[in-house]
């Protein structure tokens, strides 16, 4: 066990933990906010530098302060050492311009988007960003596109956070996308427009931080904050059978997995993350066909929690979405 | 009991004079009154002959704008509806087919658009939370109508027609785009 400084508060953490999962021990405001790091995905992280933190001091043996910011999502916490986010300057300073160099490319279609209410670069540009942008050159647009007959694509959108070509690394047996190119020119494809068909390729959409990835079953028809998030199980042989279905009166508009507050899939009673399988999430959309257990628990601060369905919300100390 | 207010006035039943009697004083005394009031400023207008000058920040009723090209600004996004108290607002949307881009500025646009003008309070929350200065309340009145739906106002009534503008600089213009 190592002793760690976050913020000024203090915890104990097994070795080789990583600051962002300290500070995630810890909860609430020290918690640096990620893009491309997703916990339950072995390899993410390291890409967006979302999640930047100072280190005022290195270690117990070596207190010097390291000269630059560093990942927090990427680098092990030391015995000793001090880590500073919010109390940071330098730390929202930097944090406001790697917003700025998210946006560069990223269109301002939220108004069009699906992903809007429950999109971490708006929540992310709500909290750093600045209201005008600087950047006058023209930018990167592709035409939106079709992978397998579920998945819309928008390259727009995308910040390259690679954590949908993890999610096919690691939950499907037969990877057929990546990212193609480097640097400017690098975007998600399916290479020769291959179809993604496995079982599980629909939680791409539940990982992609944006509104790059977006399920085809549900493209425009509403908005999340007309809808009503319910959690719902149903008896499923390929996936665990736990999703949330987002309903609008008796209707189910659409399914996706269950997110912490992190906006990252939940793990089941058994440890394992419940990714729902494509059958879930694309094909049930009936109403009888899962058991609704109730509401589920939206943060008060959420645009979704503006749907004025808030009579018979469930009452527990879990805080969500 | 003391009067709190001062104003109690005591209920008296004396007799009466006999100009207080005969009525005719008082009578006179209310005819002249109505005599003056011939002479004073009217403070009615003669609807729909004559037309009140609206404040330029009158919140009438509302239009759906189009922009320079006359394509629809609307992107059906949602904002105006939950930004709505009086939850007037309902919406469709619907993706822009290719060789629609001359109909509708975003590549989304809203295939059904309802305002229910009974539930309409006219706060003009809709114009503010719009972000693509689609939706505006005009100077424009709401006309009174025999039932009930015919309230209940779409498209065909609150999208603005291409040789029709409706100009709305003067009042709502808040300098994002070049509005018409």
């Amino acid at each position: 066990m190592v002793k760690v400084t976050i913020d000024d508060i203090q915890i104990e953490v097994e070795e080789g933990t990583t600051i962002l999962n300290a500070a995630r021990q810890i909860g609430g405001d020290v918690v640096p906010p990620a893009m491309c790091f997703y916990s339950k995905l072995p390899g993410t992280g390291g890409k967006c530098r979302t999640c930047l933190v100072e280190v005022a001091a290195g270690s117990e043996k070596d207190p010097r302060p390291m000269p630059k910011l560093v990942a927090s999502c990427s680098t092990p916490v030391m015995d000793g050492m001090v880590v500073k986010n919010k109390t940071s300057e330098r730390v929202h300073e930097n944090r406001g311009g790697i917003v700025e160099f998210l946006l560069i490319n990223h269109p301002l279609d939220c108004p069009i988007c699906d992903q809007a209410g429950e999109c971490h670069l708006q929540d992310l540009g709500f909290e750093h960003g600045k209201s005008a942008t600087r950047y006058k050159e023209k930018r990167r647009t592709f035409d939106p596109i079709t992978i397998g007959n579920k998945i819309k694509l928008h390259m727009n959108r995308c910040i390259l956070c690679y954590r949908c070509v993890a999610v096919a690394n690691q939950l499907t047996d037969k990877r057929v996308h990546g990212v193609l190119h480097r640097g400017d020119h690098a975007e998600i494809s399916t290479y020769i427009e291959n179809a993604i068909e496995n079982d599980f390729s629909g939680n791409m959409i539940d990982v992609c931080p944006v509104g790059a990835l977006t399920d085809k079953t549900f493209r425009f028809k509403s908005r999340v904050w007309f809808l009503k998030p319910m959690e719902a199980s149903c008896s499923c042989s390929k996936c665990s059978g736990k999703a949330v279905v987002w309903m609008f009166g008796n209707e189910i508009y659409r399914v996706t997995a269950r997110k912490d507050k992190y906006g990252e899939v939940e793990s089941n009673e058994d440890g394992k993350t419940a990714w729902i399988c494509n059958e879930c999430r694309f094909d049930k959309k009936d109403a009888s066909k899962w058991s609704i257990e109730g509401p589920r628990t939206i943060n008060r601060h959420s645009v979704i929690s503006q749907n004025l369905y808030t009579s018979d919300r469930k009452i527990t100390d879990k805080k969500l979405n | 009991m003391q009067s709190l207010s001062n104003k109690r006035k005591v209920v008296s039943d004396k007799k009466m004079t006999l100009a207080e009697r005969i009525y005719l004083p008082a009578v006179f005394g209310g005819m002249w009154i109505t005599f003056k009031h011939l002479f004073r400023k009217n403070n009615t207008l003669k609807y729909p002959e004559e037309q009140r000058v609206f404040a330029p920040v009158y919140r009438g009723m509302h239009v759906l704008k189009r922009d320079e090209e006359g394509r629809e600004n609307c992107t059906a996004c949602g904002l105006c509806a939950v930004a709505c108290p009086a939850e007037a607002i309902t919406m469709v949307a619907a993706e822009r087919e290719p060789g629609e881009e001359h109909l509708y500025r975003e590549e989304k646009y809203a295939e059904s658009y309802e305002i229910n003008m009974l539930r309409c309070i006219f706060c003009g929350l809709c114009e503010e939370a719009c972000p693509k200065e689609a939706i505006f309340l005009t100077d424009r009145i709401v006309p009174t109508e025999f039932e009930r739906d015919e309230f209940i106002y779409g498209k065909d009534m609150l999208v603005e027609s291409l040789d029709h503008r409706i100009d709305i600089t003067k009042r709502q213009h808040t300098g994002k785009r070049s509005a018409i």
